[in-house]
This record gives C-alpha cells, structure tokens and sequence, in this order.
C-alpha cells in the first residue's frame, strides 16, 4: 500500500487556481519528484499534504488514514515530516538545540517545567547532527548557518519524528553543486534504509533525473504529466511548458 | 417610550463625539499602521485651545462656529508637528515600542498642557442658545446634543466624498490596502503621511472643541478618549471607517443605556463588548486581516544556558540583599521591597513579552487582580496573610487562564489591544465597584501580621519569595517548556510542523506570567498597606513594559535590572522636577528612536 495517496486537490486564491484535481501517490522507499516552473503550484501541494493548507476539494491519506485538514501538529505525529521552501527554524537556538526541540515535541517531553532542557535527548540529537554530517555545527547559533546548511538543519529535524512520509520543498537551495548531490544521495540511502516515502520539490534537473523514482510535472496548478526520467524528458508536453522555459 | 427616545438621542450625541475622535485615530492608523495614544492628546490639546480662542469670542453661534474651526486648525497643525518630530521616525519600529512612544508623547503633553493652562479644570460658561431645548415627544432635549448629533454623519459623509471623489483620498485608500504599493508607486510618501496626520489630527482636534460645551477642558481627558477610541477603532476594525461610525454608533448607545440600567458597569460594559467582539471576529466588525497583522518579534537573539559560575553569583547577590536591612535606613528600605516587587512584575511580563513573543500592554491587569484578592480576603474574611499572598497567585493565575485562552490567539496589534482592553476592565471595576473595592478610596488597611510587621522581616519575606518566583520561572525558561516556547516564537509554522501544542503552550506561558504577576501584586498590596484601582491602570502595564526594555528583553537578567533602574528613576524624578511626566516620557522617546529595533537590540548590533 501506497503511504502517501493524494486524490483530486484543489486550491483556488481568488482567481488563481494554484492546485486543480491533483492525484498521485508515493510509496514507502519511494522517492517522487514534483517540478514545474516557479508558481505551478508545488509548495501548494506540499502544505496541503502538511496540514499547513487546508483544501478545496479533495483527499489526503497517510497509510491509508484521512489526513485531510488535519493540524500540521497531527500530521506530523501521524508520520510525516517535512521542510519548508524557505527554510523555517528557531532563531534563538543553536543547531543542537534546535534538533532537541524537534525530538522533545515528538516524544511529547513538552510540559517539562524544571528539569533543564540542555540533557533532553542529548544523545539521540548528536546523532541525527552525525549522520546529516552537521556534528561540527551542533554548537553554533542556527541563525548564522549558511543556507545550505539551514536547508540540513531543517531536514534533521523533519527526519527526529522518524517519519513514514518526508516532504521536501527545495531542499537543496542555496547549496553547491556538490553538496547538492551528496545530500540527495544520503536521503536516498535514508529512504531506502528506512522505508521513507520521500515527495520533493527540486528547481536542479540534475538532481531530479538522478534521484527520482518517478517524476510529476505540474503547470497552472495541473499535472501534465509524470513517468520516469526517460519518459519525462521524452514528453512535448513538458518540453514546451517547462524545459523550453530554462 | 420617552426615555428610550432621548436615552438613545443622548447615546447618539455621544456616538459622534466618539466617532469624530476615533475617524481620526483608524485613519491615521491605516495609512501609517501607527496606534497612536498620543491622538487622546490632540483631543485634549483640541478642547483647550478651543476654550482660549472661545472665551475670547462674542458669544454666538457664528463665532462659536469659527472658534471651533480655528481650534480643530490649530490641533491639526500641532499633529503635523507630532508626525514630523516623532512618528515619522517610528514606521519601521515594532508596534509595541511605538505605542510606547506614543505614550510618551501623551505624558509630555500632560505636563506642557498643565504648565500652559494650570491644573484647574476650564469650563466654558455657556452662551443662550446653546442652553436651548427642543421637544422631543414631550421631553425637553438640549439643543446642543442636537448639533453633535448631526455632527458624525456629517464628517463621516465629508471624508467619503475626499476619501472617495479626490485624487488624495484614492491614495489614502490604496496606502490602507497595501502599505508598500505607495512606495512602489513613487509617491511622495512623507507629504501624504502628514497630510494624513493633518487630517486625523485635526478630527481630533474638532473633537476636542465640540465636546467642550458639554464638560469642561481637564488633564484627564486624554486618556479618558484615547481608550474609548482604542476600542471604537478595534471594535469596528482597524482602519475601517465605516466599521469606526459603526462601533461608535453602538459604544455611544451601550453608554447611554448603561448609565440607566447598570450605572455602575459603564466602562465594563464597552470593553466586554470589544473582547467579546474580538473574541468571535479577531479583526473587528469590518476589519480585514491584512490591516494591522504584522506580529514582529521584538529582537530574537542567540542565547545560552548560563555558565558554571552563574549560581554562586546569584547567590552573592542575594546574600547581599539578605544583609541589606542591616544597613539601611526605613525609606530606603521601603524602596528596596518595592523594588523586589517590580522585579518579580517585570520578569513575569518578560514571560510573555520576551521568549513568548506576545505583546501584552495590559499586563497590570495580573497585578491589580492579584493585589486586590489578598486584599479583600485580608479586609472581608480575615484571612491570615499566607493564605492571603497564596491567593494572589492563583486569583491572578485563573483569570489570566480563563482570559488567555482567547488572547493567545490573536496576534501584533490585536493582542497589544485585547490586552489593554482587558486590563481597563479589571481597572473599571476597581474604580467602579465601589461597594467591593472601594472605588477611587481603595482597600486600606492591609498590614502584615504577625513576625512579618516589622519592615525588615517583610523585607525578607518578599526578597524570598520574589527571588524563589524568578529564579523558578528562569529555570521554567531553561526547561522543555520554556524552550518549546521561544520555538513558537521563532517560528509557529517550524513549531507546528514538528508536532509543537503552539496555542497550548502559548495559554500555559500567558497563565503563569498572569500568576507571577498576581503574587506581585499580593505583596504590594502588604507591603503598602493598601490597594488603588491605580494598580491595573494603564501607566501600571507601561511601567512594566518600560521595566523590560530598558534592561533588555532577551534574558532574565534584563527585566531584573531595568526594575531595579527603574524604581530608581520613579523614585529620583518626582523628587527632581515637578514636570516629571515630561521627561519621563522624553527618556521613553529618546530610548525608543536610539534604538528602534528594541533596546534589546543593542546586543545583537554589538
Ligand atoms: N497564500 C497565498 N495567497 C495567494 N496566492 C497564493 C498563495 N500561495 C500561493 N499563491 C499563488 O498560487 C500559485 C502557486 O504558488 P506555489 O504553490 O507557491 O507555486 P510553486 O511552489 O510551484 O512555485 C502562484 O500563482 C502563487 O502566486
Ligand atoms: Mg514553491
């Protein structure tokens, strides 16, 4: 069974229809790309499926349970994570501080009142920093990070909920090249590994034809189209709605 | 019949008045996104200057007429100076500080008003016709009430044509859209600010003059408006017009009503109305979202658990101030429990305001509540004093519990707003429950009991208790909890994403901040011996709030000191000068334009 199963989405603001009757679903290990140029409707998609958004018409499901409307918080705690196209983290706190957040709201450690916060899931923090290769930045402030690195951040404390479905609006924005594919290819092996179902957004076609399962091309708020690399590149459809654009 | 009749004539003539003052405010606002307490002042600048050009006139409708005019052009020419001196310089700043600034600039204008026209109150002897009646159905009806009547809905149809048929009022009504289409249109955009300023100012101003027949010109009159306004602007929706002529329409008749059926909960009654209003619709009646939605945190910086030495340095300090009263004469030692007080009111406001990031300017309220329950069950039930002190907390706790759960939700202006809505209602019903509270008299008589007579043992009683109170709040602000907090200030949408209970954890935060604040209270309340409505008033919230920023917002420490300067100042300034309010709130003003970014922003520059 499919963990992600979305079923004719739609959302109008005002006259624009940024997501109209969008079906797809992603299975567990599975990565699927969603492109399309800037404002088809992507990051639309992506906070209706985290609860950030609230349909006009359509389904939800995760794992098979009717997620549609739900509070982020619920959807989170039902299993999914996810990181935002402008990356969204906590100003005041360092990079380790900010995981430990993210694992104190998971294990429901929030109405703690005394006991100081530095010891809470200390460990298990270091390690997600380790393992996303951001062990020497754990001590540093998030709001000095450079974006790449935010983008990482972000991405650690979308995986401390070990999630079934992670959403991935632009991950690698602001990142070099090379760091582009290294951090594609860890959460390859992360999905894999795991059983993640990964739904990301990538502006680098690079990165998209050499990571993706499957690949969904949205235009004004539609999909045009989806297949393989091969496929997808193959498609009049999208070459004239969107490669042609580049 | 008869009385309904003219009860709902009066709530008219009062309707307008309102109307005029809070046209002027909502304008204003939506232009510039500016609250402005300091257009209280303007209505109050209004009606003195009509009463020196009026008392100069001949004394017919003609002149009055004209002396009216020239007071509402003379008001509106000081407000274009206010935009040019003050305001222009605050439209990037945070709201909370500009509401500060503008408070400050209310307090200057108290103090010059009192120098210029003395403190005495100025009616205006009132000439012939205007002391005319006319019938209706059978009850005689002051002519006058008549003119203000018709008053409103002629501004209110002025400012449509100029808002509606002008090229300037297009660009008004485009600025209130969408505040960065004006710059992105290369509009003169300092030339229609004050031209807007004008405007508002000189509504104000008109205000001001045509309520003076009916009362007199006093210092207490700013104020008095400015909260009625606050709650006609919030009520019909912020930089609405017609929403403003709406709520005016209903305070008015909510007063006239009032007054009759339930004379004691008159000042309740508007605020409820504007809570309850808030409650259901967060942005007024015919308000949009976009107007006044601009929640900025004040300055997030980086912070640190303390270093390893941080608990022998507080427990120097506070071995010092446990050797305090061994050394020092009785005033200062006074000052010195007053100050512990302040200290525990300002760290408790730091709660919401700092790692919360809520913006409360009524944060009194918890104070006031607090003070007054250990009070009453001192005074009517006798309660022993630990029981007394225990119930400040609590009382405190469970209002701001019951109260917050709407609060929390709301955001920027609207929550700086409900807040001080609310506190005037804890205020109102200090001063007007007179039967329980004792009104403007106050609760007396609530001294210490046994080992805690002595001055210097209730000094060591509140050093305990404010000490334990702030150091377990910081702790709280170290733990899961108080980290969870700043993340739904940093960032609600990061906060929900990872599964954070944002408004739970926001209403929890908001209650113990009310219940730290109360204990506060219930020791003032000992430690003065007695209770004022004064305690929940609004300078009372600003004192507070002055307290935070002066010492800086970010950390626990900040609150701590800026108490301790700030009762200082509080002490040292009445005593220096008589015009203190002047120059307190020219510290505020120059503190605030210094550091725009919030005082706290200091640190983050350096
Ligand atoms: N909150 C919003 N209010 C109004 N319009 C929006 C909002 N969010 C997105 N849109 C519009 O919806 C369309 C799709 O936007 P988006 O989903 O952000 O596209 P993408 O992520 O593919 O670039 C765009 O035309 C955008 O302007
Ligand atoms: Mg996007």
């Amino acid at each position: 069974m499919s963990v992600l199963a979305v079923e004719g989405l739609a959302k109008s603001f005002g006259a624009v229809r940024a997501a109209d009757d969008v079906s797809f679903t992603v299975a567990a290990g599975e990565m699927l790309a969603l492109i399309g140029p800037n404002g088809a409707g992507k990051s639309t998609c992506f906070n209706m499926v985290g609860g950030q958004l609230a349909p006009d018409a359509g389904r939800v499901r995760l794992d098979g349970r009717d997620i549609t409307g739900a509070a982020p918080g619920r959807i989170c705690r039902l299993g999914a994570g996810r990181t935002f196209q402008v990356a969204a983290t906590f100003a005041s706190m360092s990079v380790r501080e900010n995981v430990q957040m993210a694992l104190i709201a998971h294990r429901r450690r929030v109405w703690r009142f005394l006991r100081p916060a530095a010891g809470e899931c200390r460990v298990e923090a270091e390690a997600l920093l380790a393992r996303l290769g951001m062990a020497d930045q754990a001590e540093r402030a998030a709001s000095v990070l450079a974006y790449g690195d935010l983008k990482r951040l972000e991405l650690a404390m979308a995986l401390a909920g070990s999630p079934r479905l992670l959403l991935m609006d632009e991950p690698t924005a602001g990142m070099a090249q090379a760091e582009r594919a290294s951090l594609m290819r860890l959460v390859r092996a992360l999905a894999t590994a795991d059983a993640i179902a990964v739904l990301f957004t990538e502006h680098d076609m690079d990165a998209v034809f050499s990571t993706a399962d499957r690949i969904l091309v949205l235009d004004h708020g539609r999909i045009i189209a989806s297949g393989d690399g091969p496929a997808i590149r193959a498609d009049p459809k999208v070459r004239a709605v969107y490669l042609g654009e580049d | 019949m008869e009385f309904i009749a003219t009860q709902a004539l009066t709530g008219l003539a009062g309707a307008s008045a309102l109307f005029l003052v809070a046209s002027g405010l909502t304008v204003i606002f939506g232009v510039t996104r500016v609250v402005n307490f300091a257009h209280g002042s303007l209505f109050m600048l209004g009606a003195y200057i009509a009463w020196s050009i009026l008392t100069r006139l001949p004394r017919d409708p003609a002149w009055f007429a004209a002396g009216v005019l020239g007071a509402a052009l003379a008001t509106a020419a000081l407000g274009v100076a206010m935009e040019t001196l003050v305001l222009r310089r605050l439209y990037r700043a945070p709201e909370l500080l500009q509401l500060l600034a503008t408070f400050a600039v209310l307090l200057m204008v108290q103090d010059a008003t009192l120098a210029i026209w003395g403190p005495e109150d100025l009616p205006l002897p009132r000439p012939p016709w205007m002391r005319g009646f006319v019938l209706v159905l059978d009850t005689r009806f002051p002519l006058y009430d008549l003119v203000l009547i018709a008053a409103g809905p002629l501004v209110l149809g002025a400012l449509w044509l100029l808002f509606a048929r002008t090229r300037w009022g297009t660009l008004v009504r485009a600025a209130t859209e969408d505040r960065d289409m004006v710059a992105a249109l290369g509009i003169n955009q300092r030339l229609l600010f004050a031209t807007v300023f004008a405007l508002g100012a000189g509504l104000a101003g008109l205000g001001g003059a045509l309520a003076l027949p009916a009362s007199s010109a006093n210092l207490g009159m700013d104020l008095a408006i400015i909260t009625d306004a606050f709650v006609v602007v919030v009520l019909g929706g912020m930089g609405s017009l017609p929403g403003a002529f709406l709520a005016a329409l209903m305070i008015g008749e909510l007063q006239a009503f009032g007054i009759v059926l339930m004379p004691r909960a008159t000042m309740v009654l508007a605020f409820a109305l504007m809570a309850v209003v808030l409650m259901v619709r967060p942005h007024g009646l015919l308000g949009r979202k976009s107007v006044g939605e601009r929640a900025e945190a004040l300055g997030v910086a980086f912070i640190r658990p303390a270093r390893a030495g941080f608990a022998w340095l507080v427990l120097a300090i506070l071995a010092v101030a446990a050797l305090l009263p061994l050394v020092v004469g009785p005033f200062l030692l006074g000052l010195l429990t007053e100050a512990l007080i302040a200290i525990l009111f300002a760290v408790s406001l730091h709660v919401v305001l700092g790692p919360g990031g809520m913006h409360s300017f009524g944060h009194a309220a918890w104070f006031g509540i607090g003070a007054y329950a250990a009070a009453l069950a001192a005074r009517d039930f006798a309660a022993p004093m630990p029981l007394a002190l225990a119930l400040a907390p609590i009382m405190a706790g469970l209002v701001a519990a019951a109260v917050g759960a709407f609060i929390v939700r709301l955001a920027g202006i609207y929550l700086a707003m409900l807040t001080l809505a609310f506190a005037q209602i804890v205020w109102a019903i200090a001063m007007q429950w007179d039967g329980l509270t004792g009104g403007d008299n106050g609760v007396l008589g609530v001294w210490p009991q046994g080992w805690a007579r002595a001055p210097e043992h209730f000094y060591w009683l509140a050093l305990a208790l404010c000490a334990a109170c702030v150091l377990m709040l910081r702790r709280v602000l170290f733990a899961p909890f108080g980290y969870a907090l700043r993340a739904t200030r940093d960032s609600p949408l990061r906060a929900a994403a990872i599964g954070l209970p944002v408004t739970r954890i926001r209403h929890a935060a908001f209650a113990l901040s009310g219940a730290a604040a109360g204990l506060a209270g219930g020791l003032a309340a000992y430690s003065k011996g007695s209770v004022f409505p004064t305690y929940a008033a609004i300078a009372h919230s600003v004192d507070a709030l002055l307290m935070v920023l002066l010492g800086g917002i970010q950390t626990v420490s900040g609150p701590v000191l800026g108490a301790l300067a700030y009762t200082g100042l509080s002490v040292e300034l009445p005593r220096a000068t008589s015009l203190w309010r002047f120059w307190l709130g020219l510290i505020i003003l120059v503190l605030v334009m210094v550091f725009p970014r919030g005082i706290a922003g200091m640190r983050r520059a350096a």
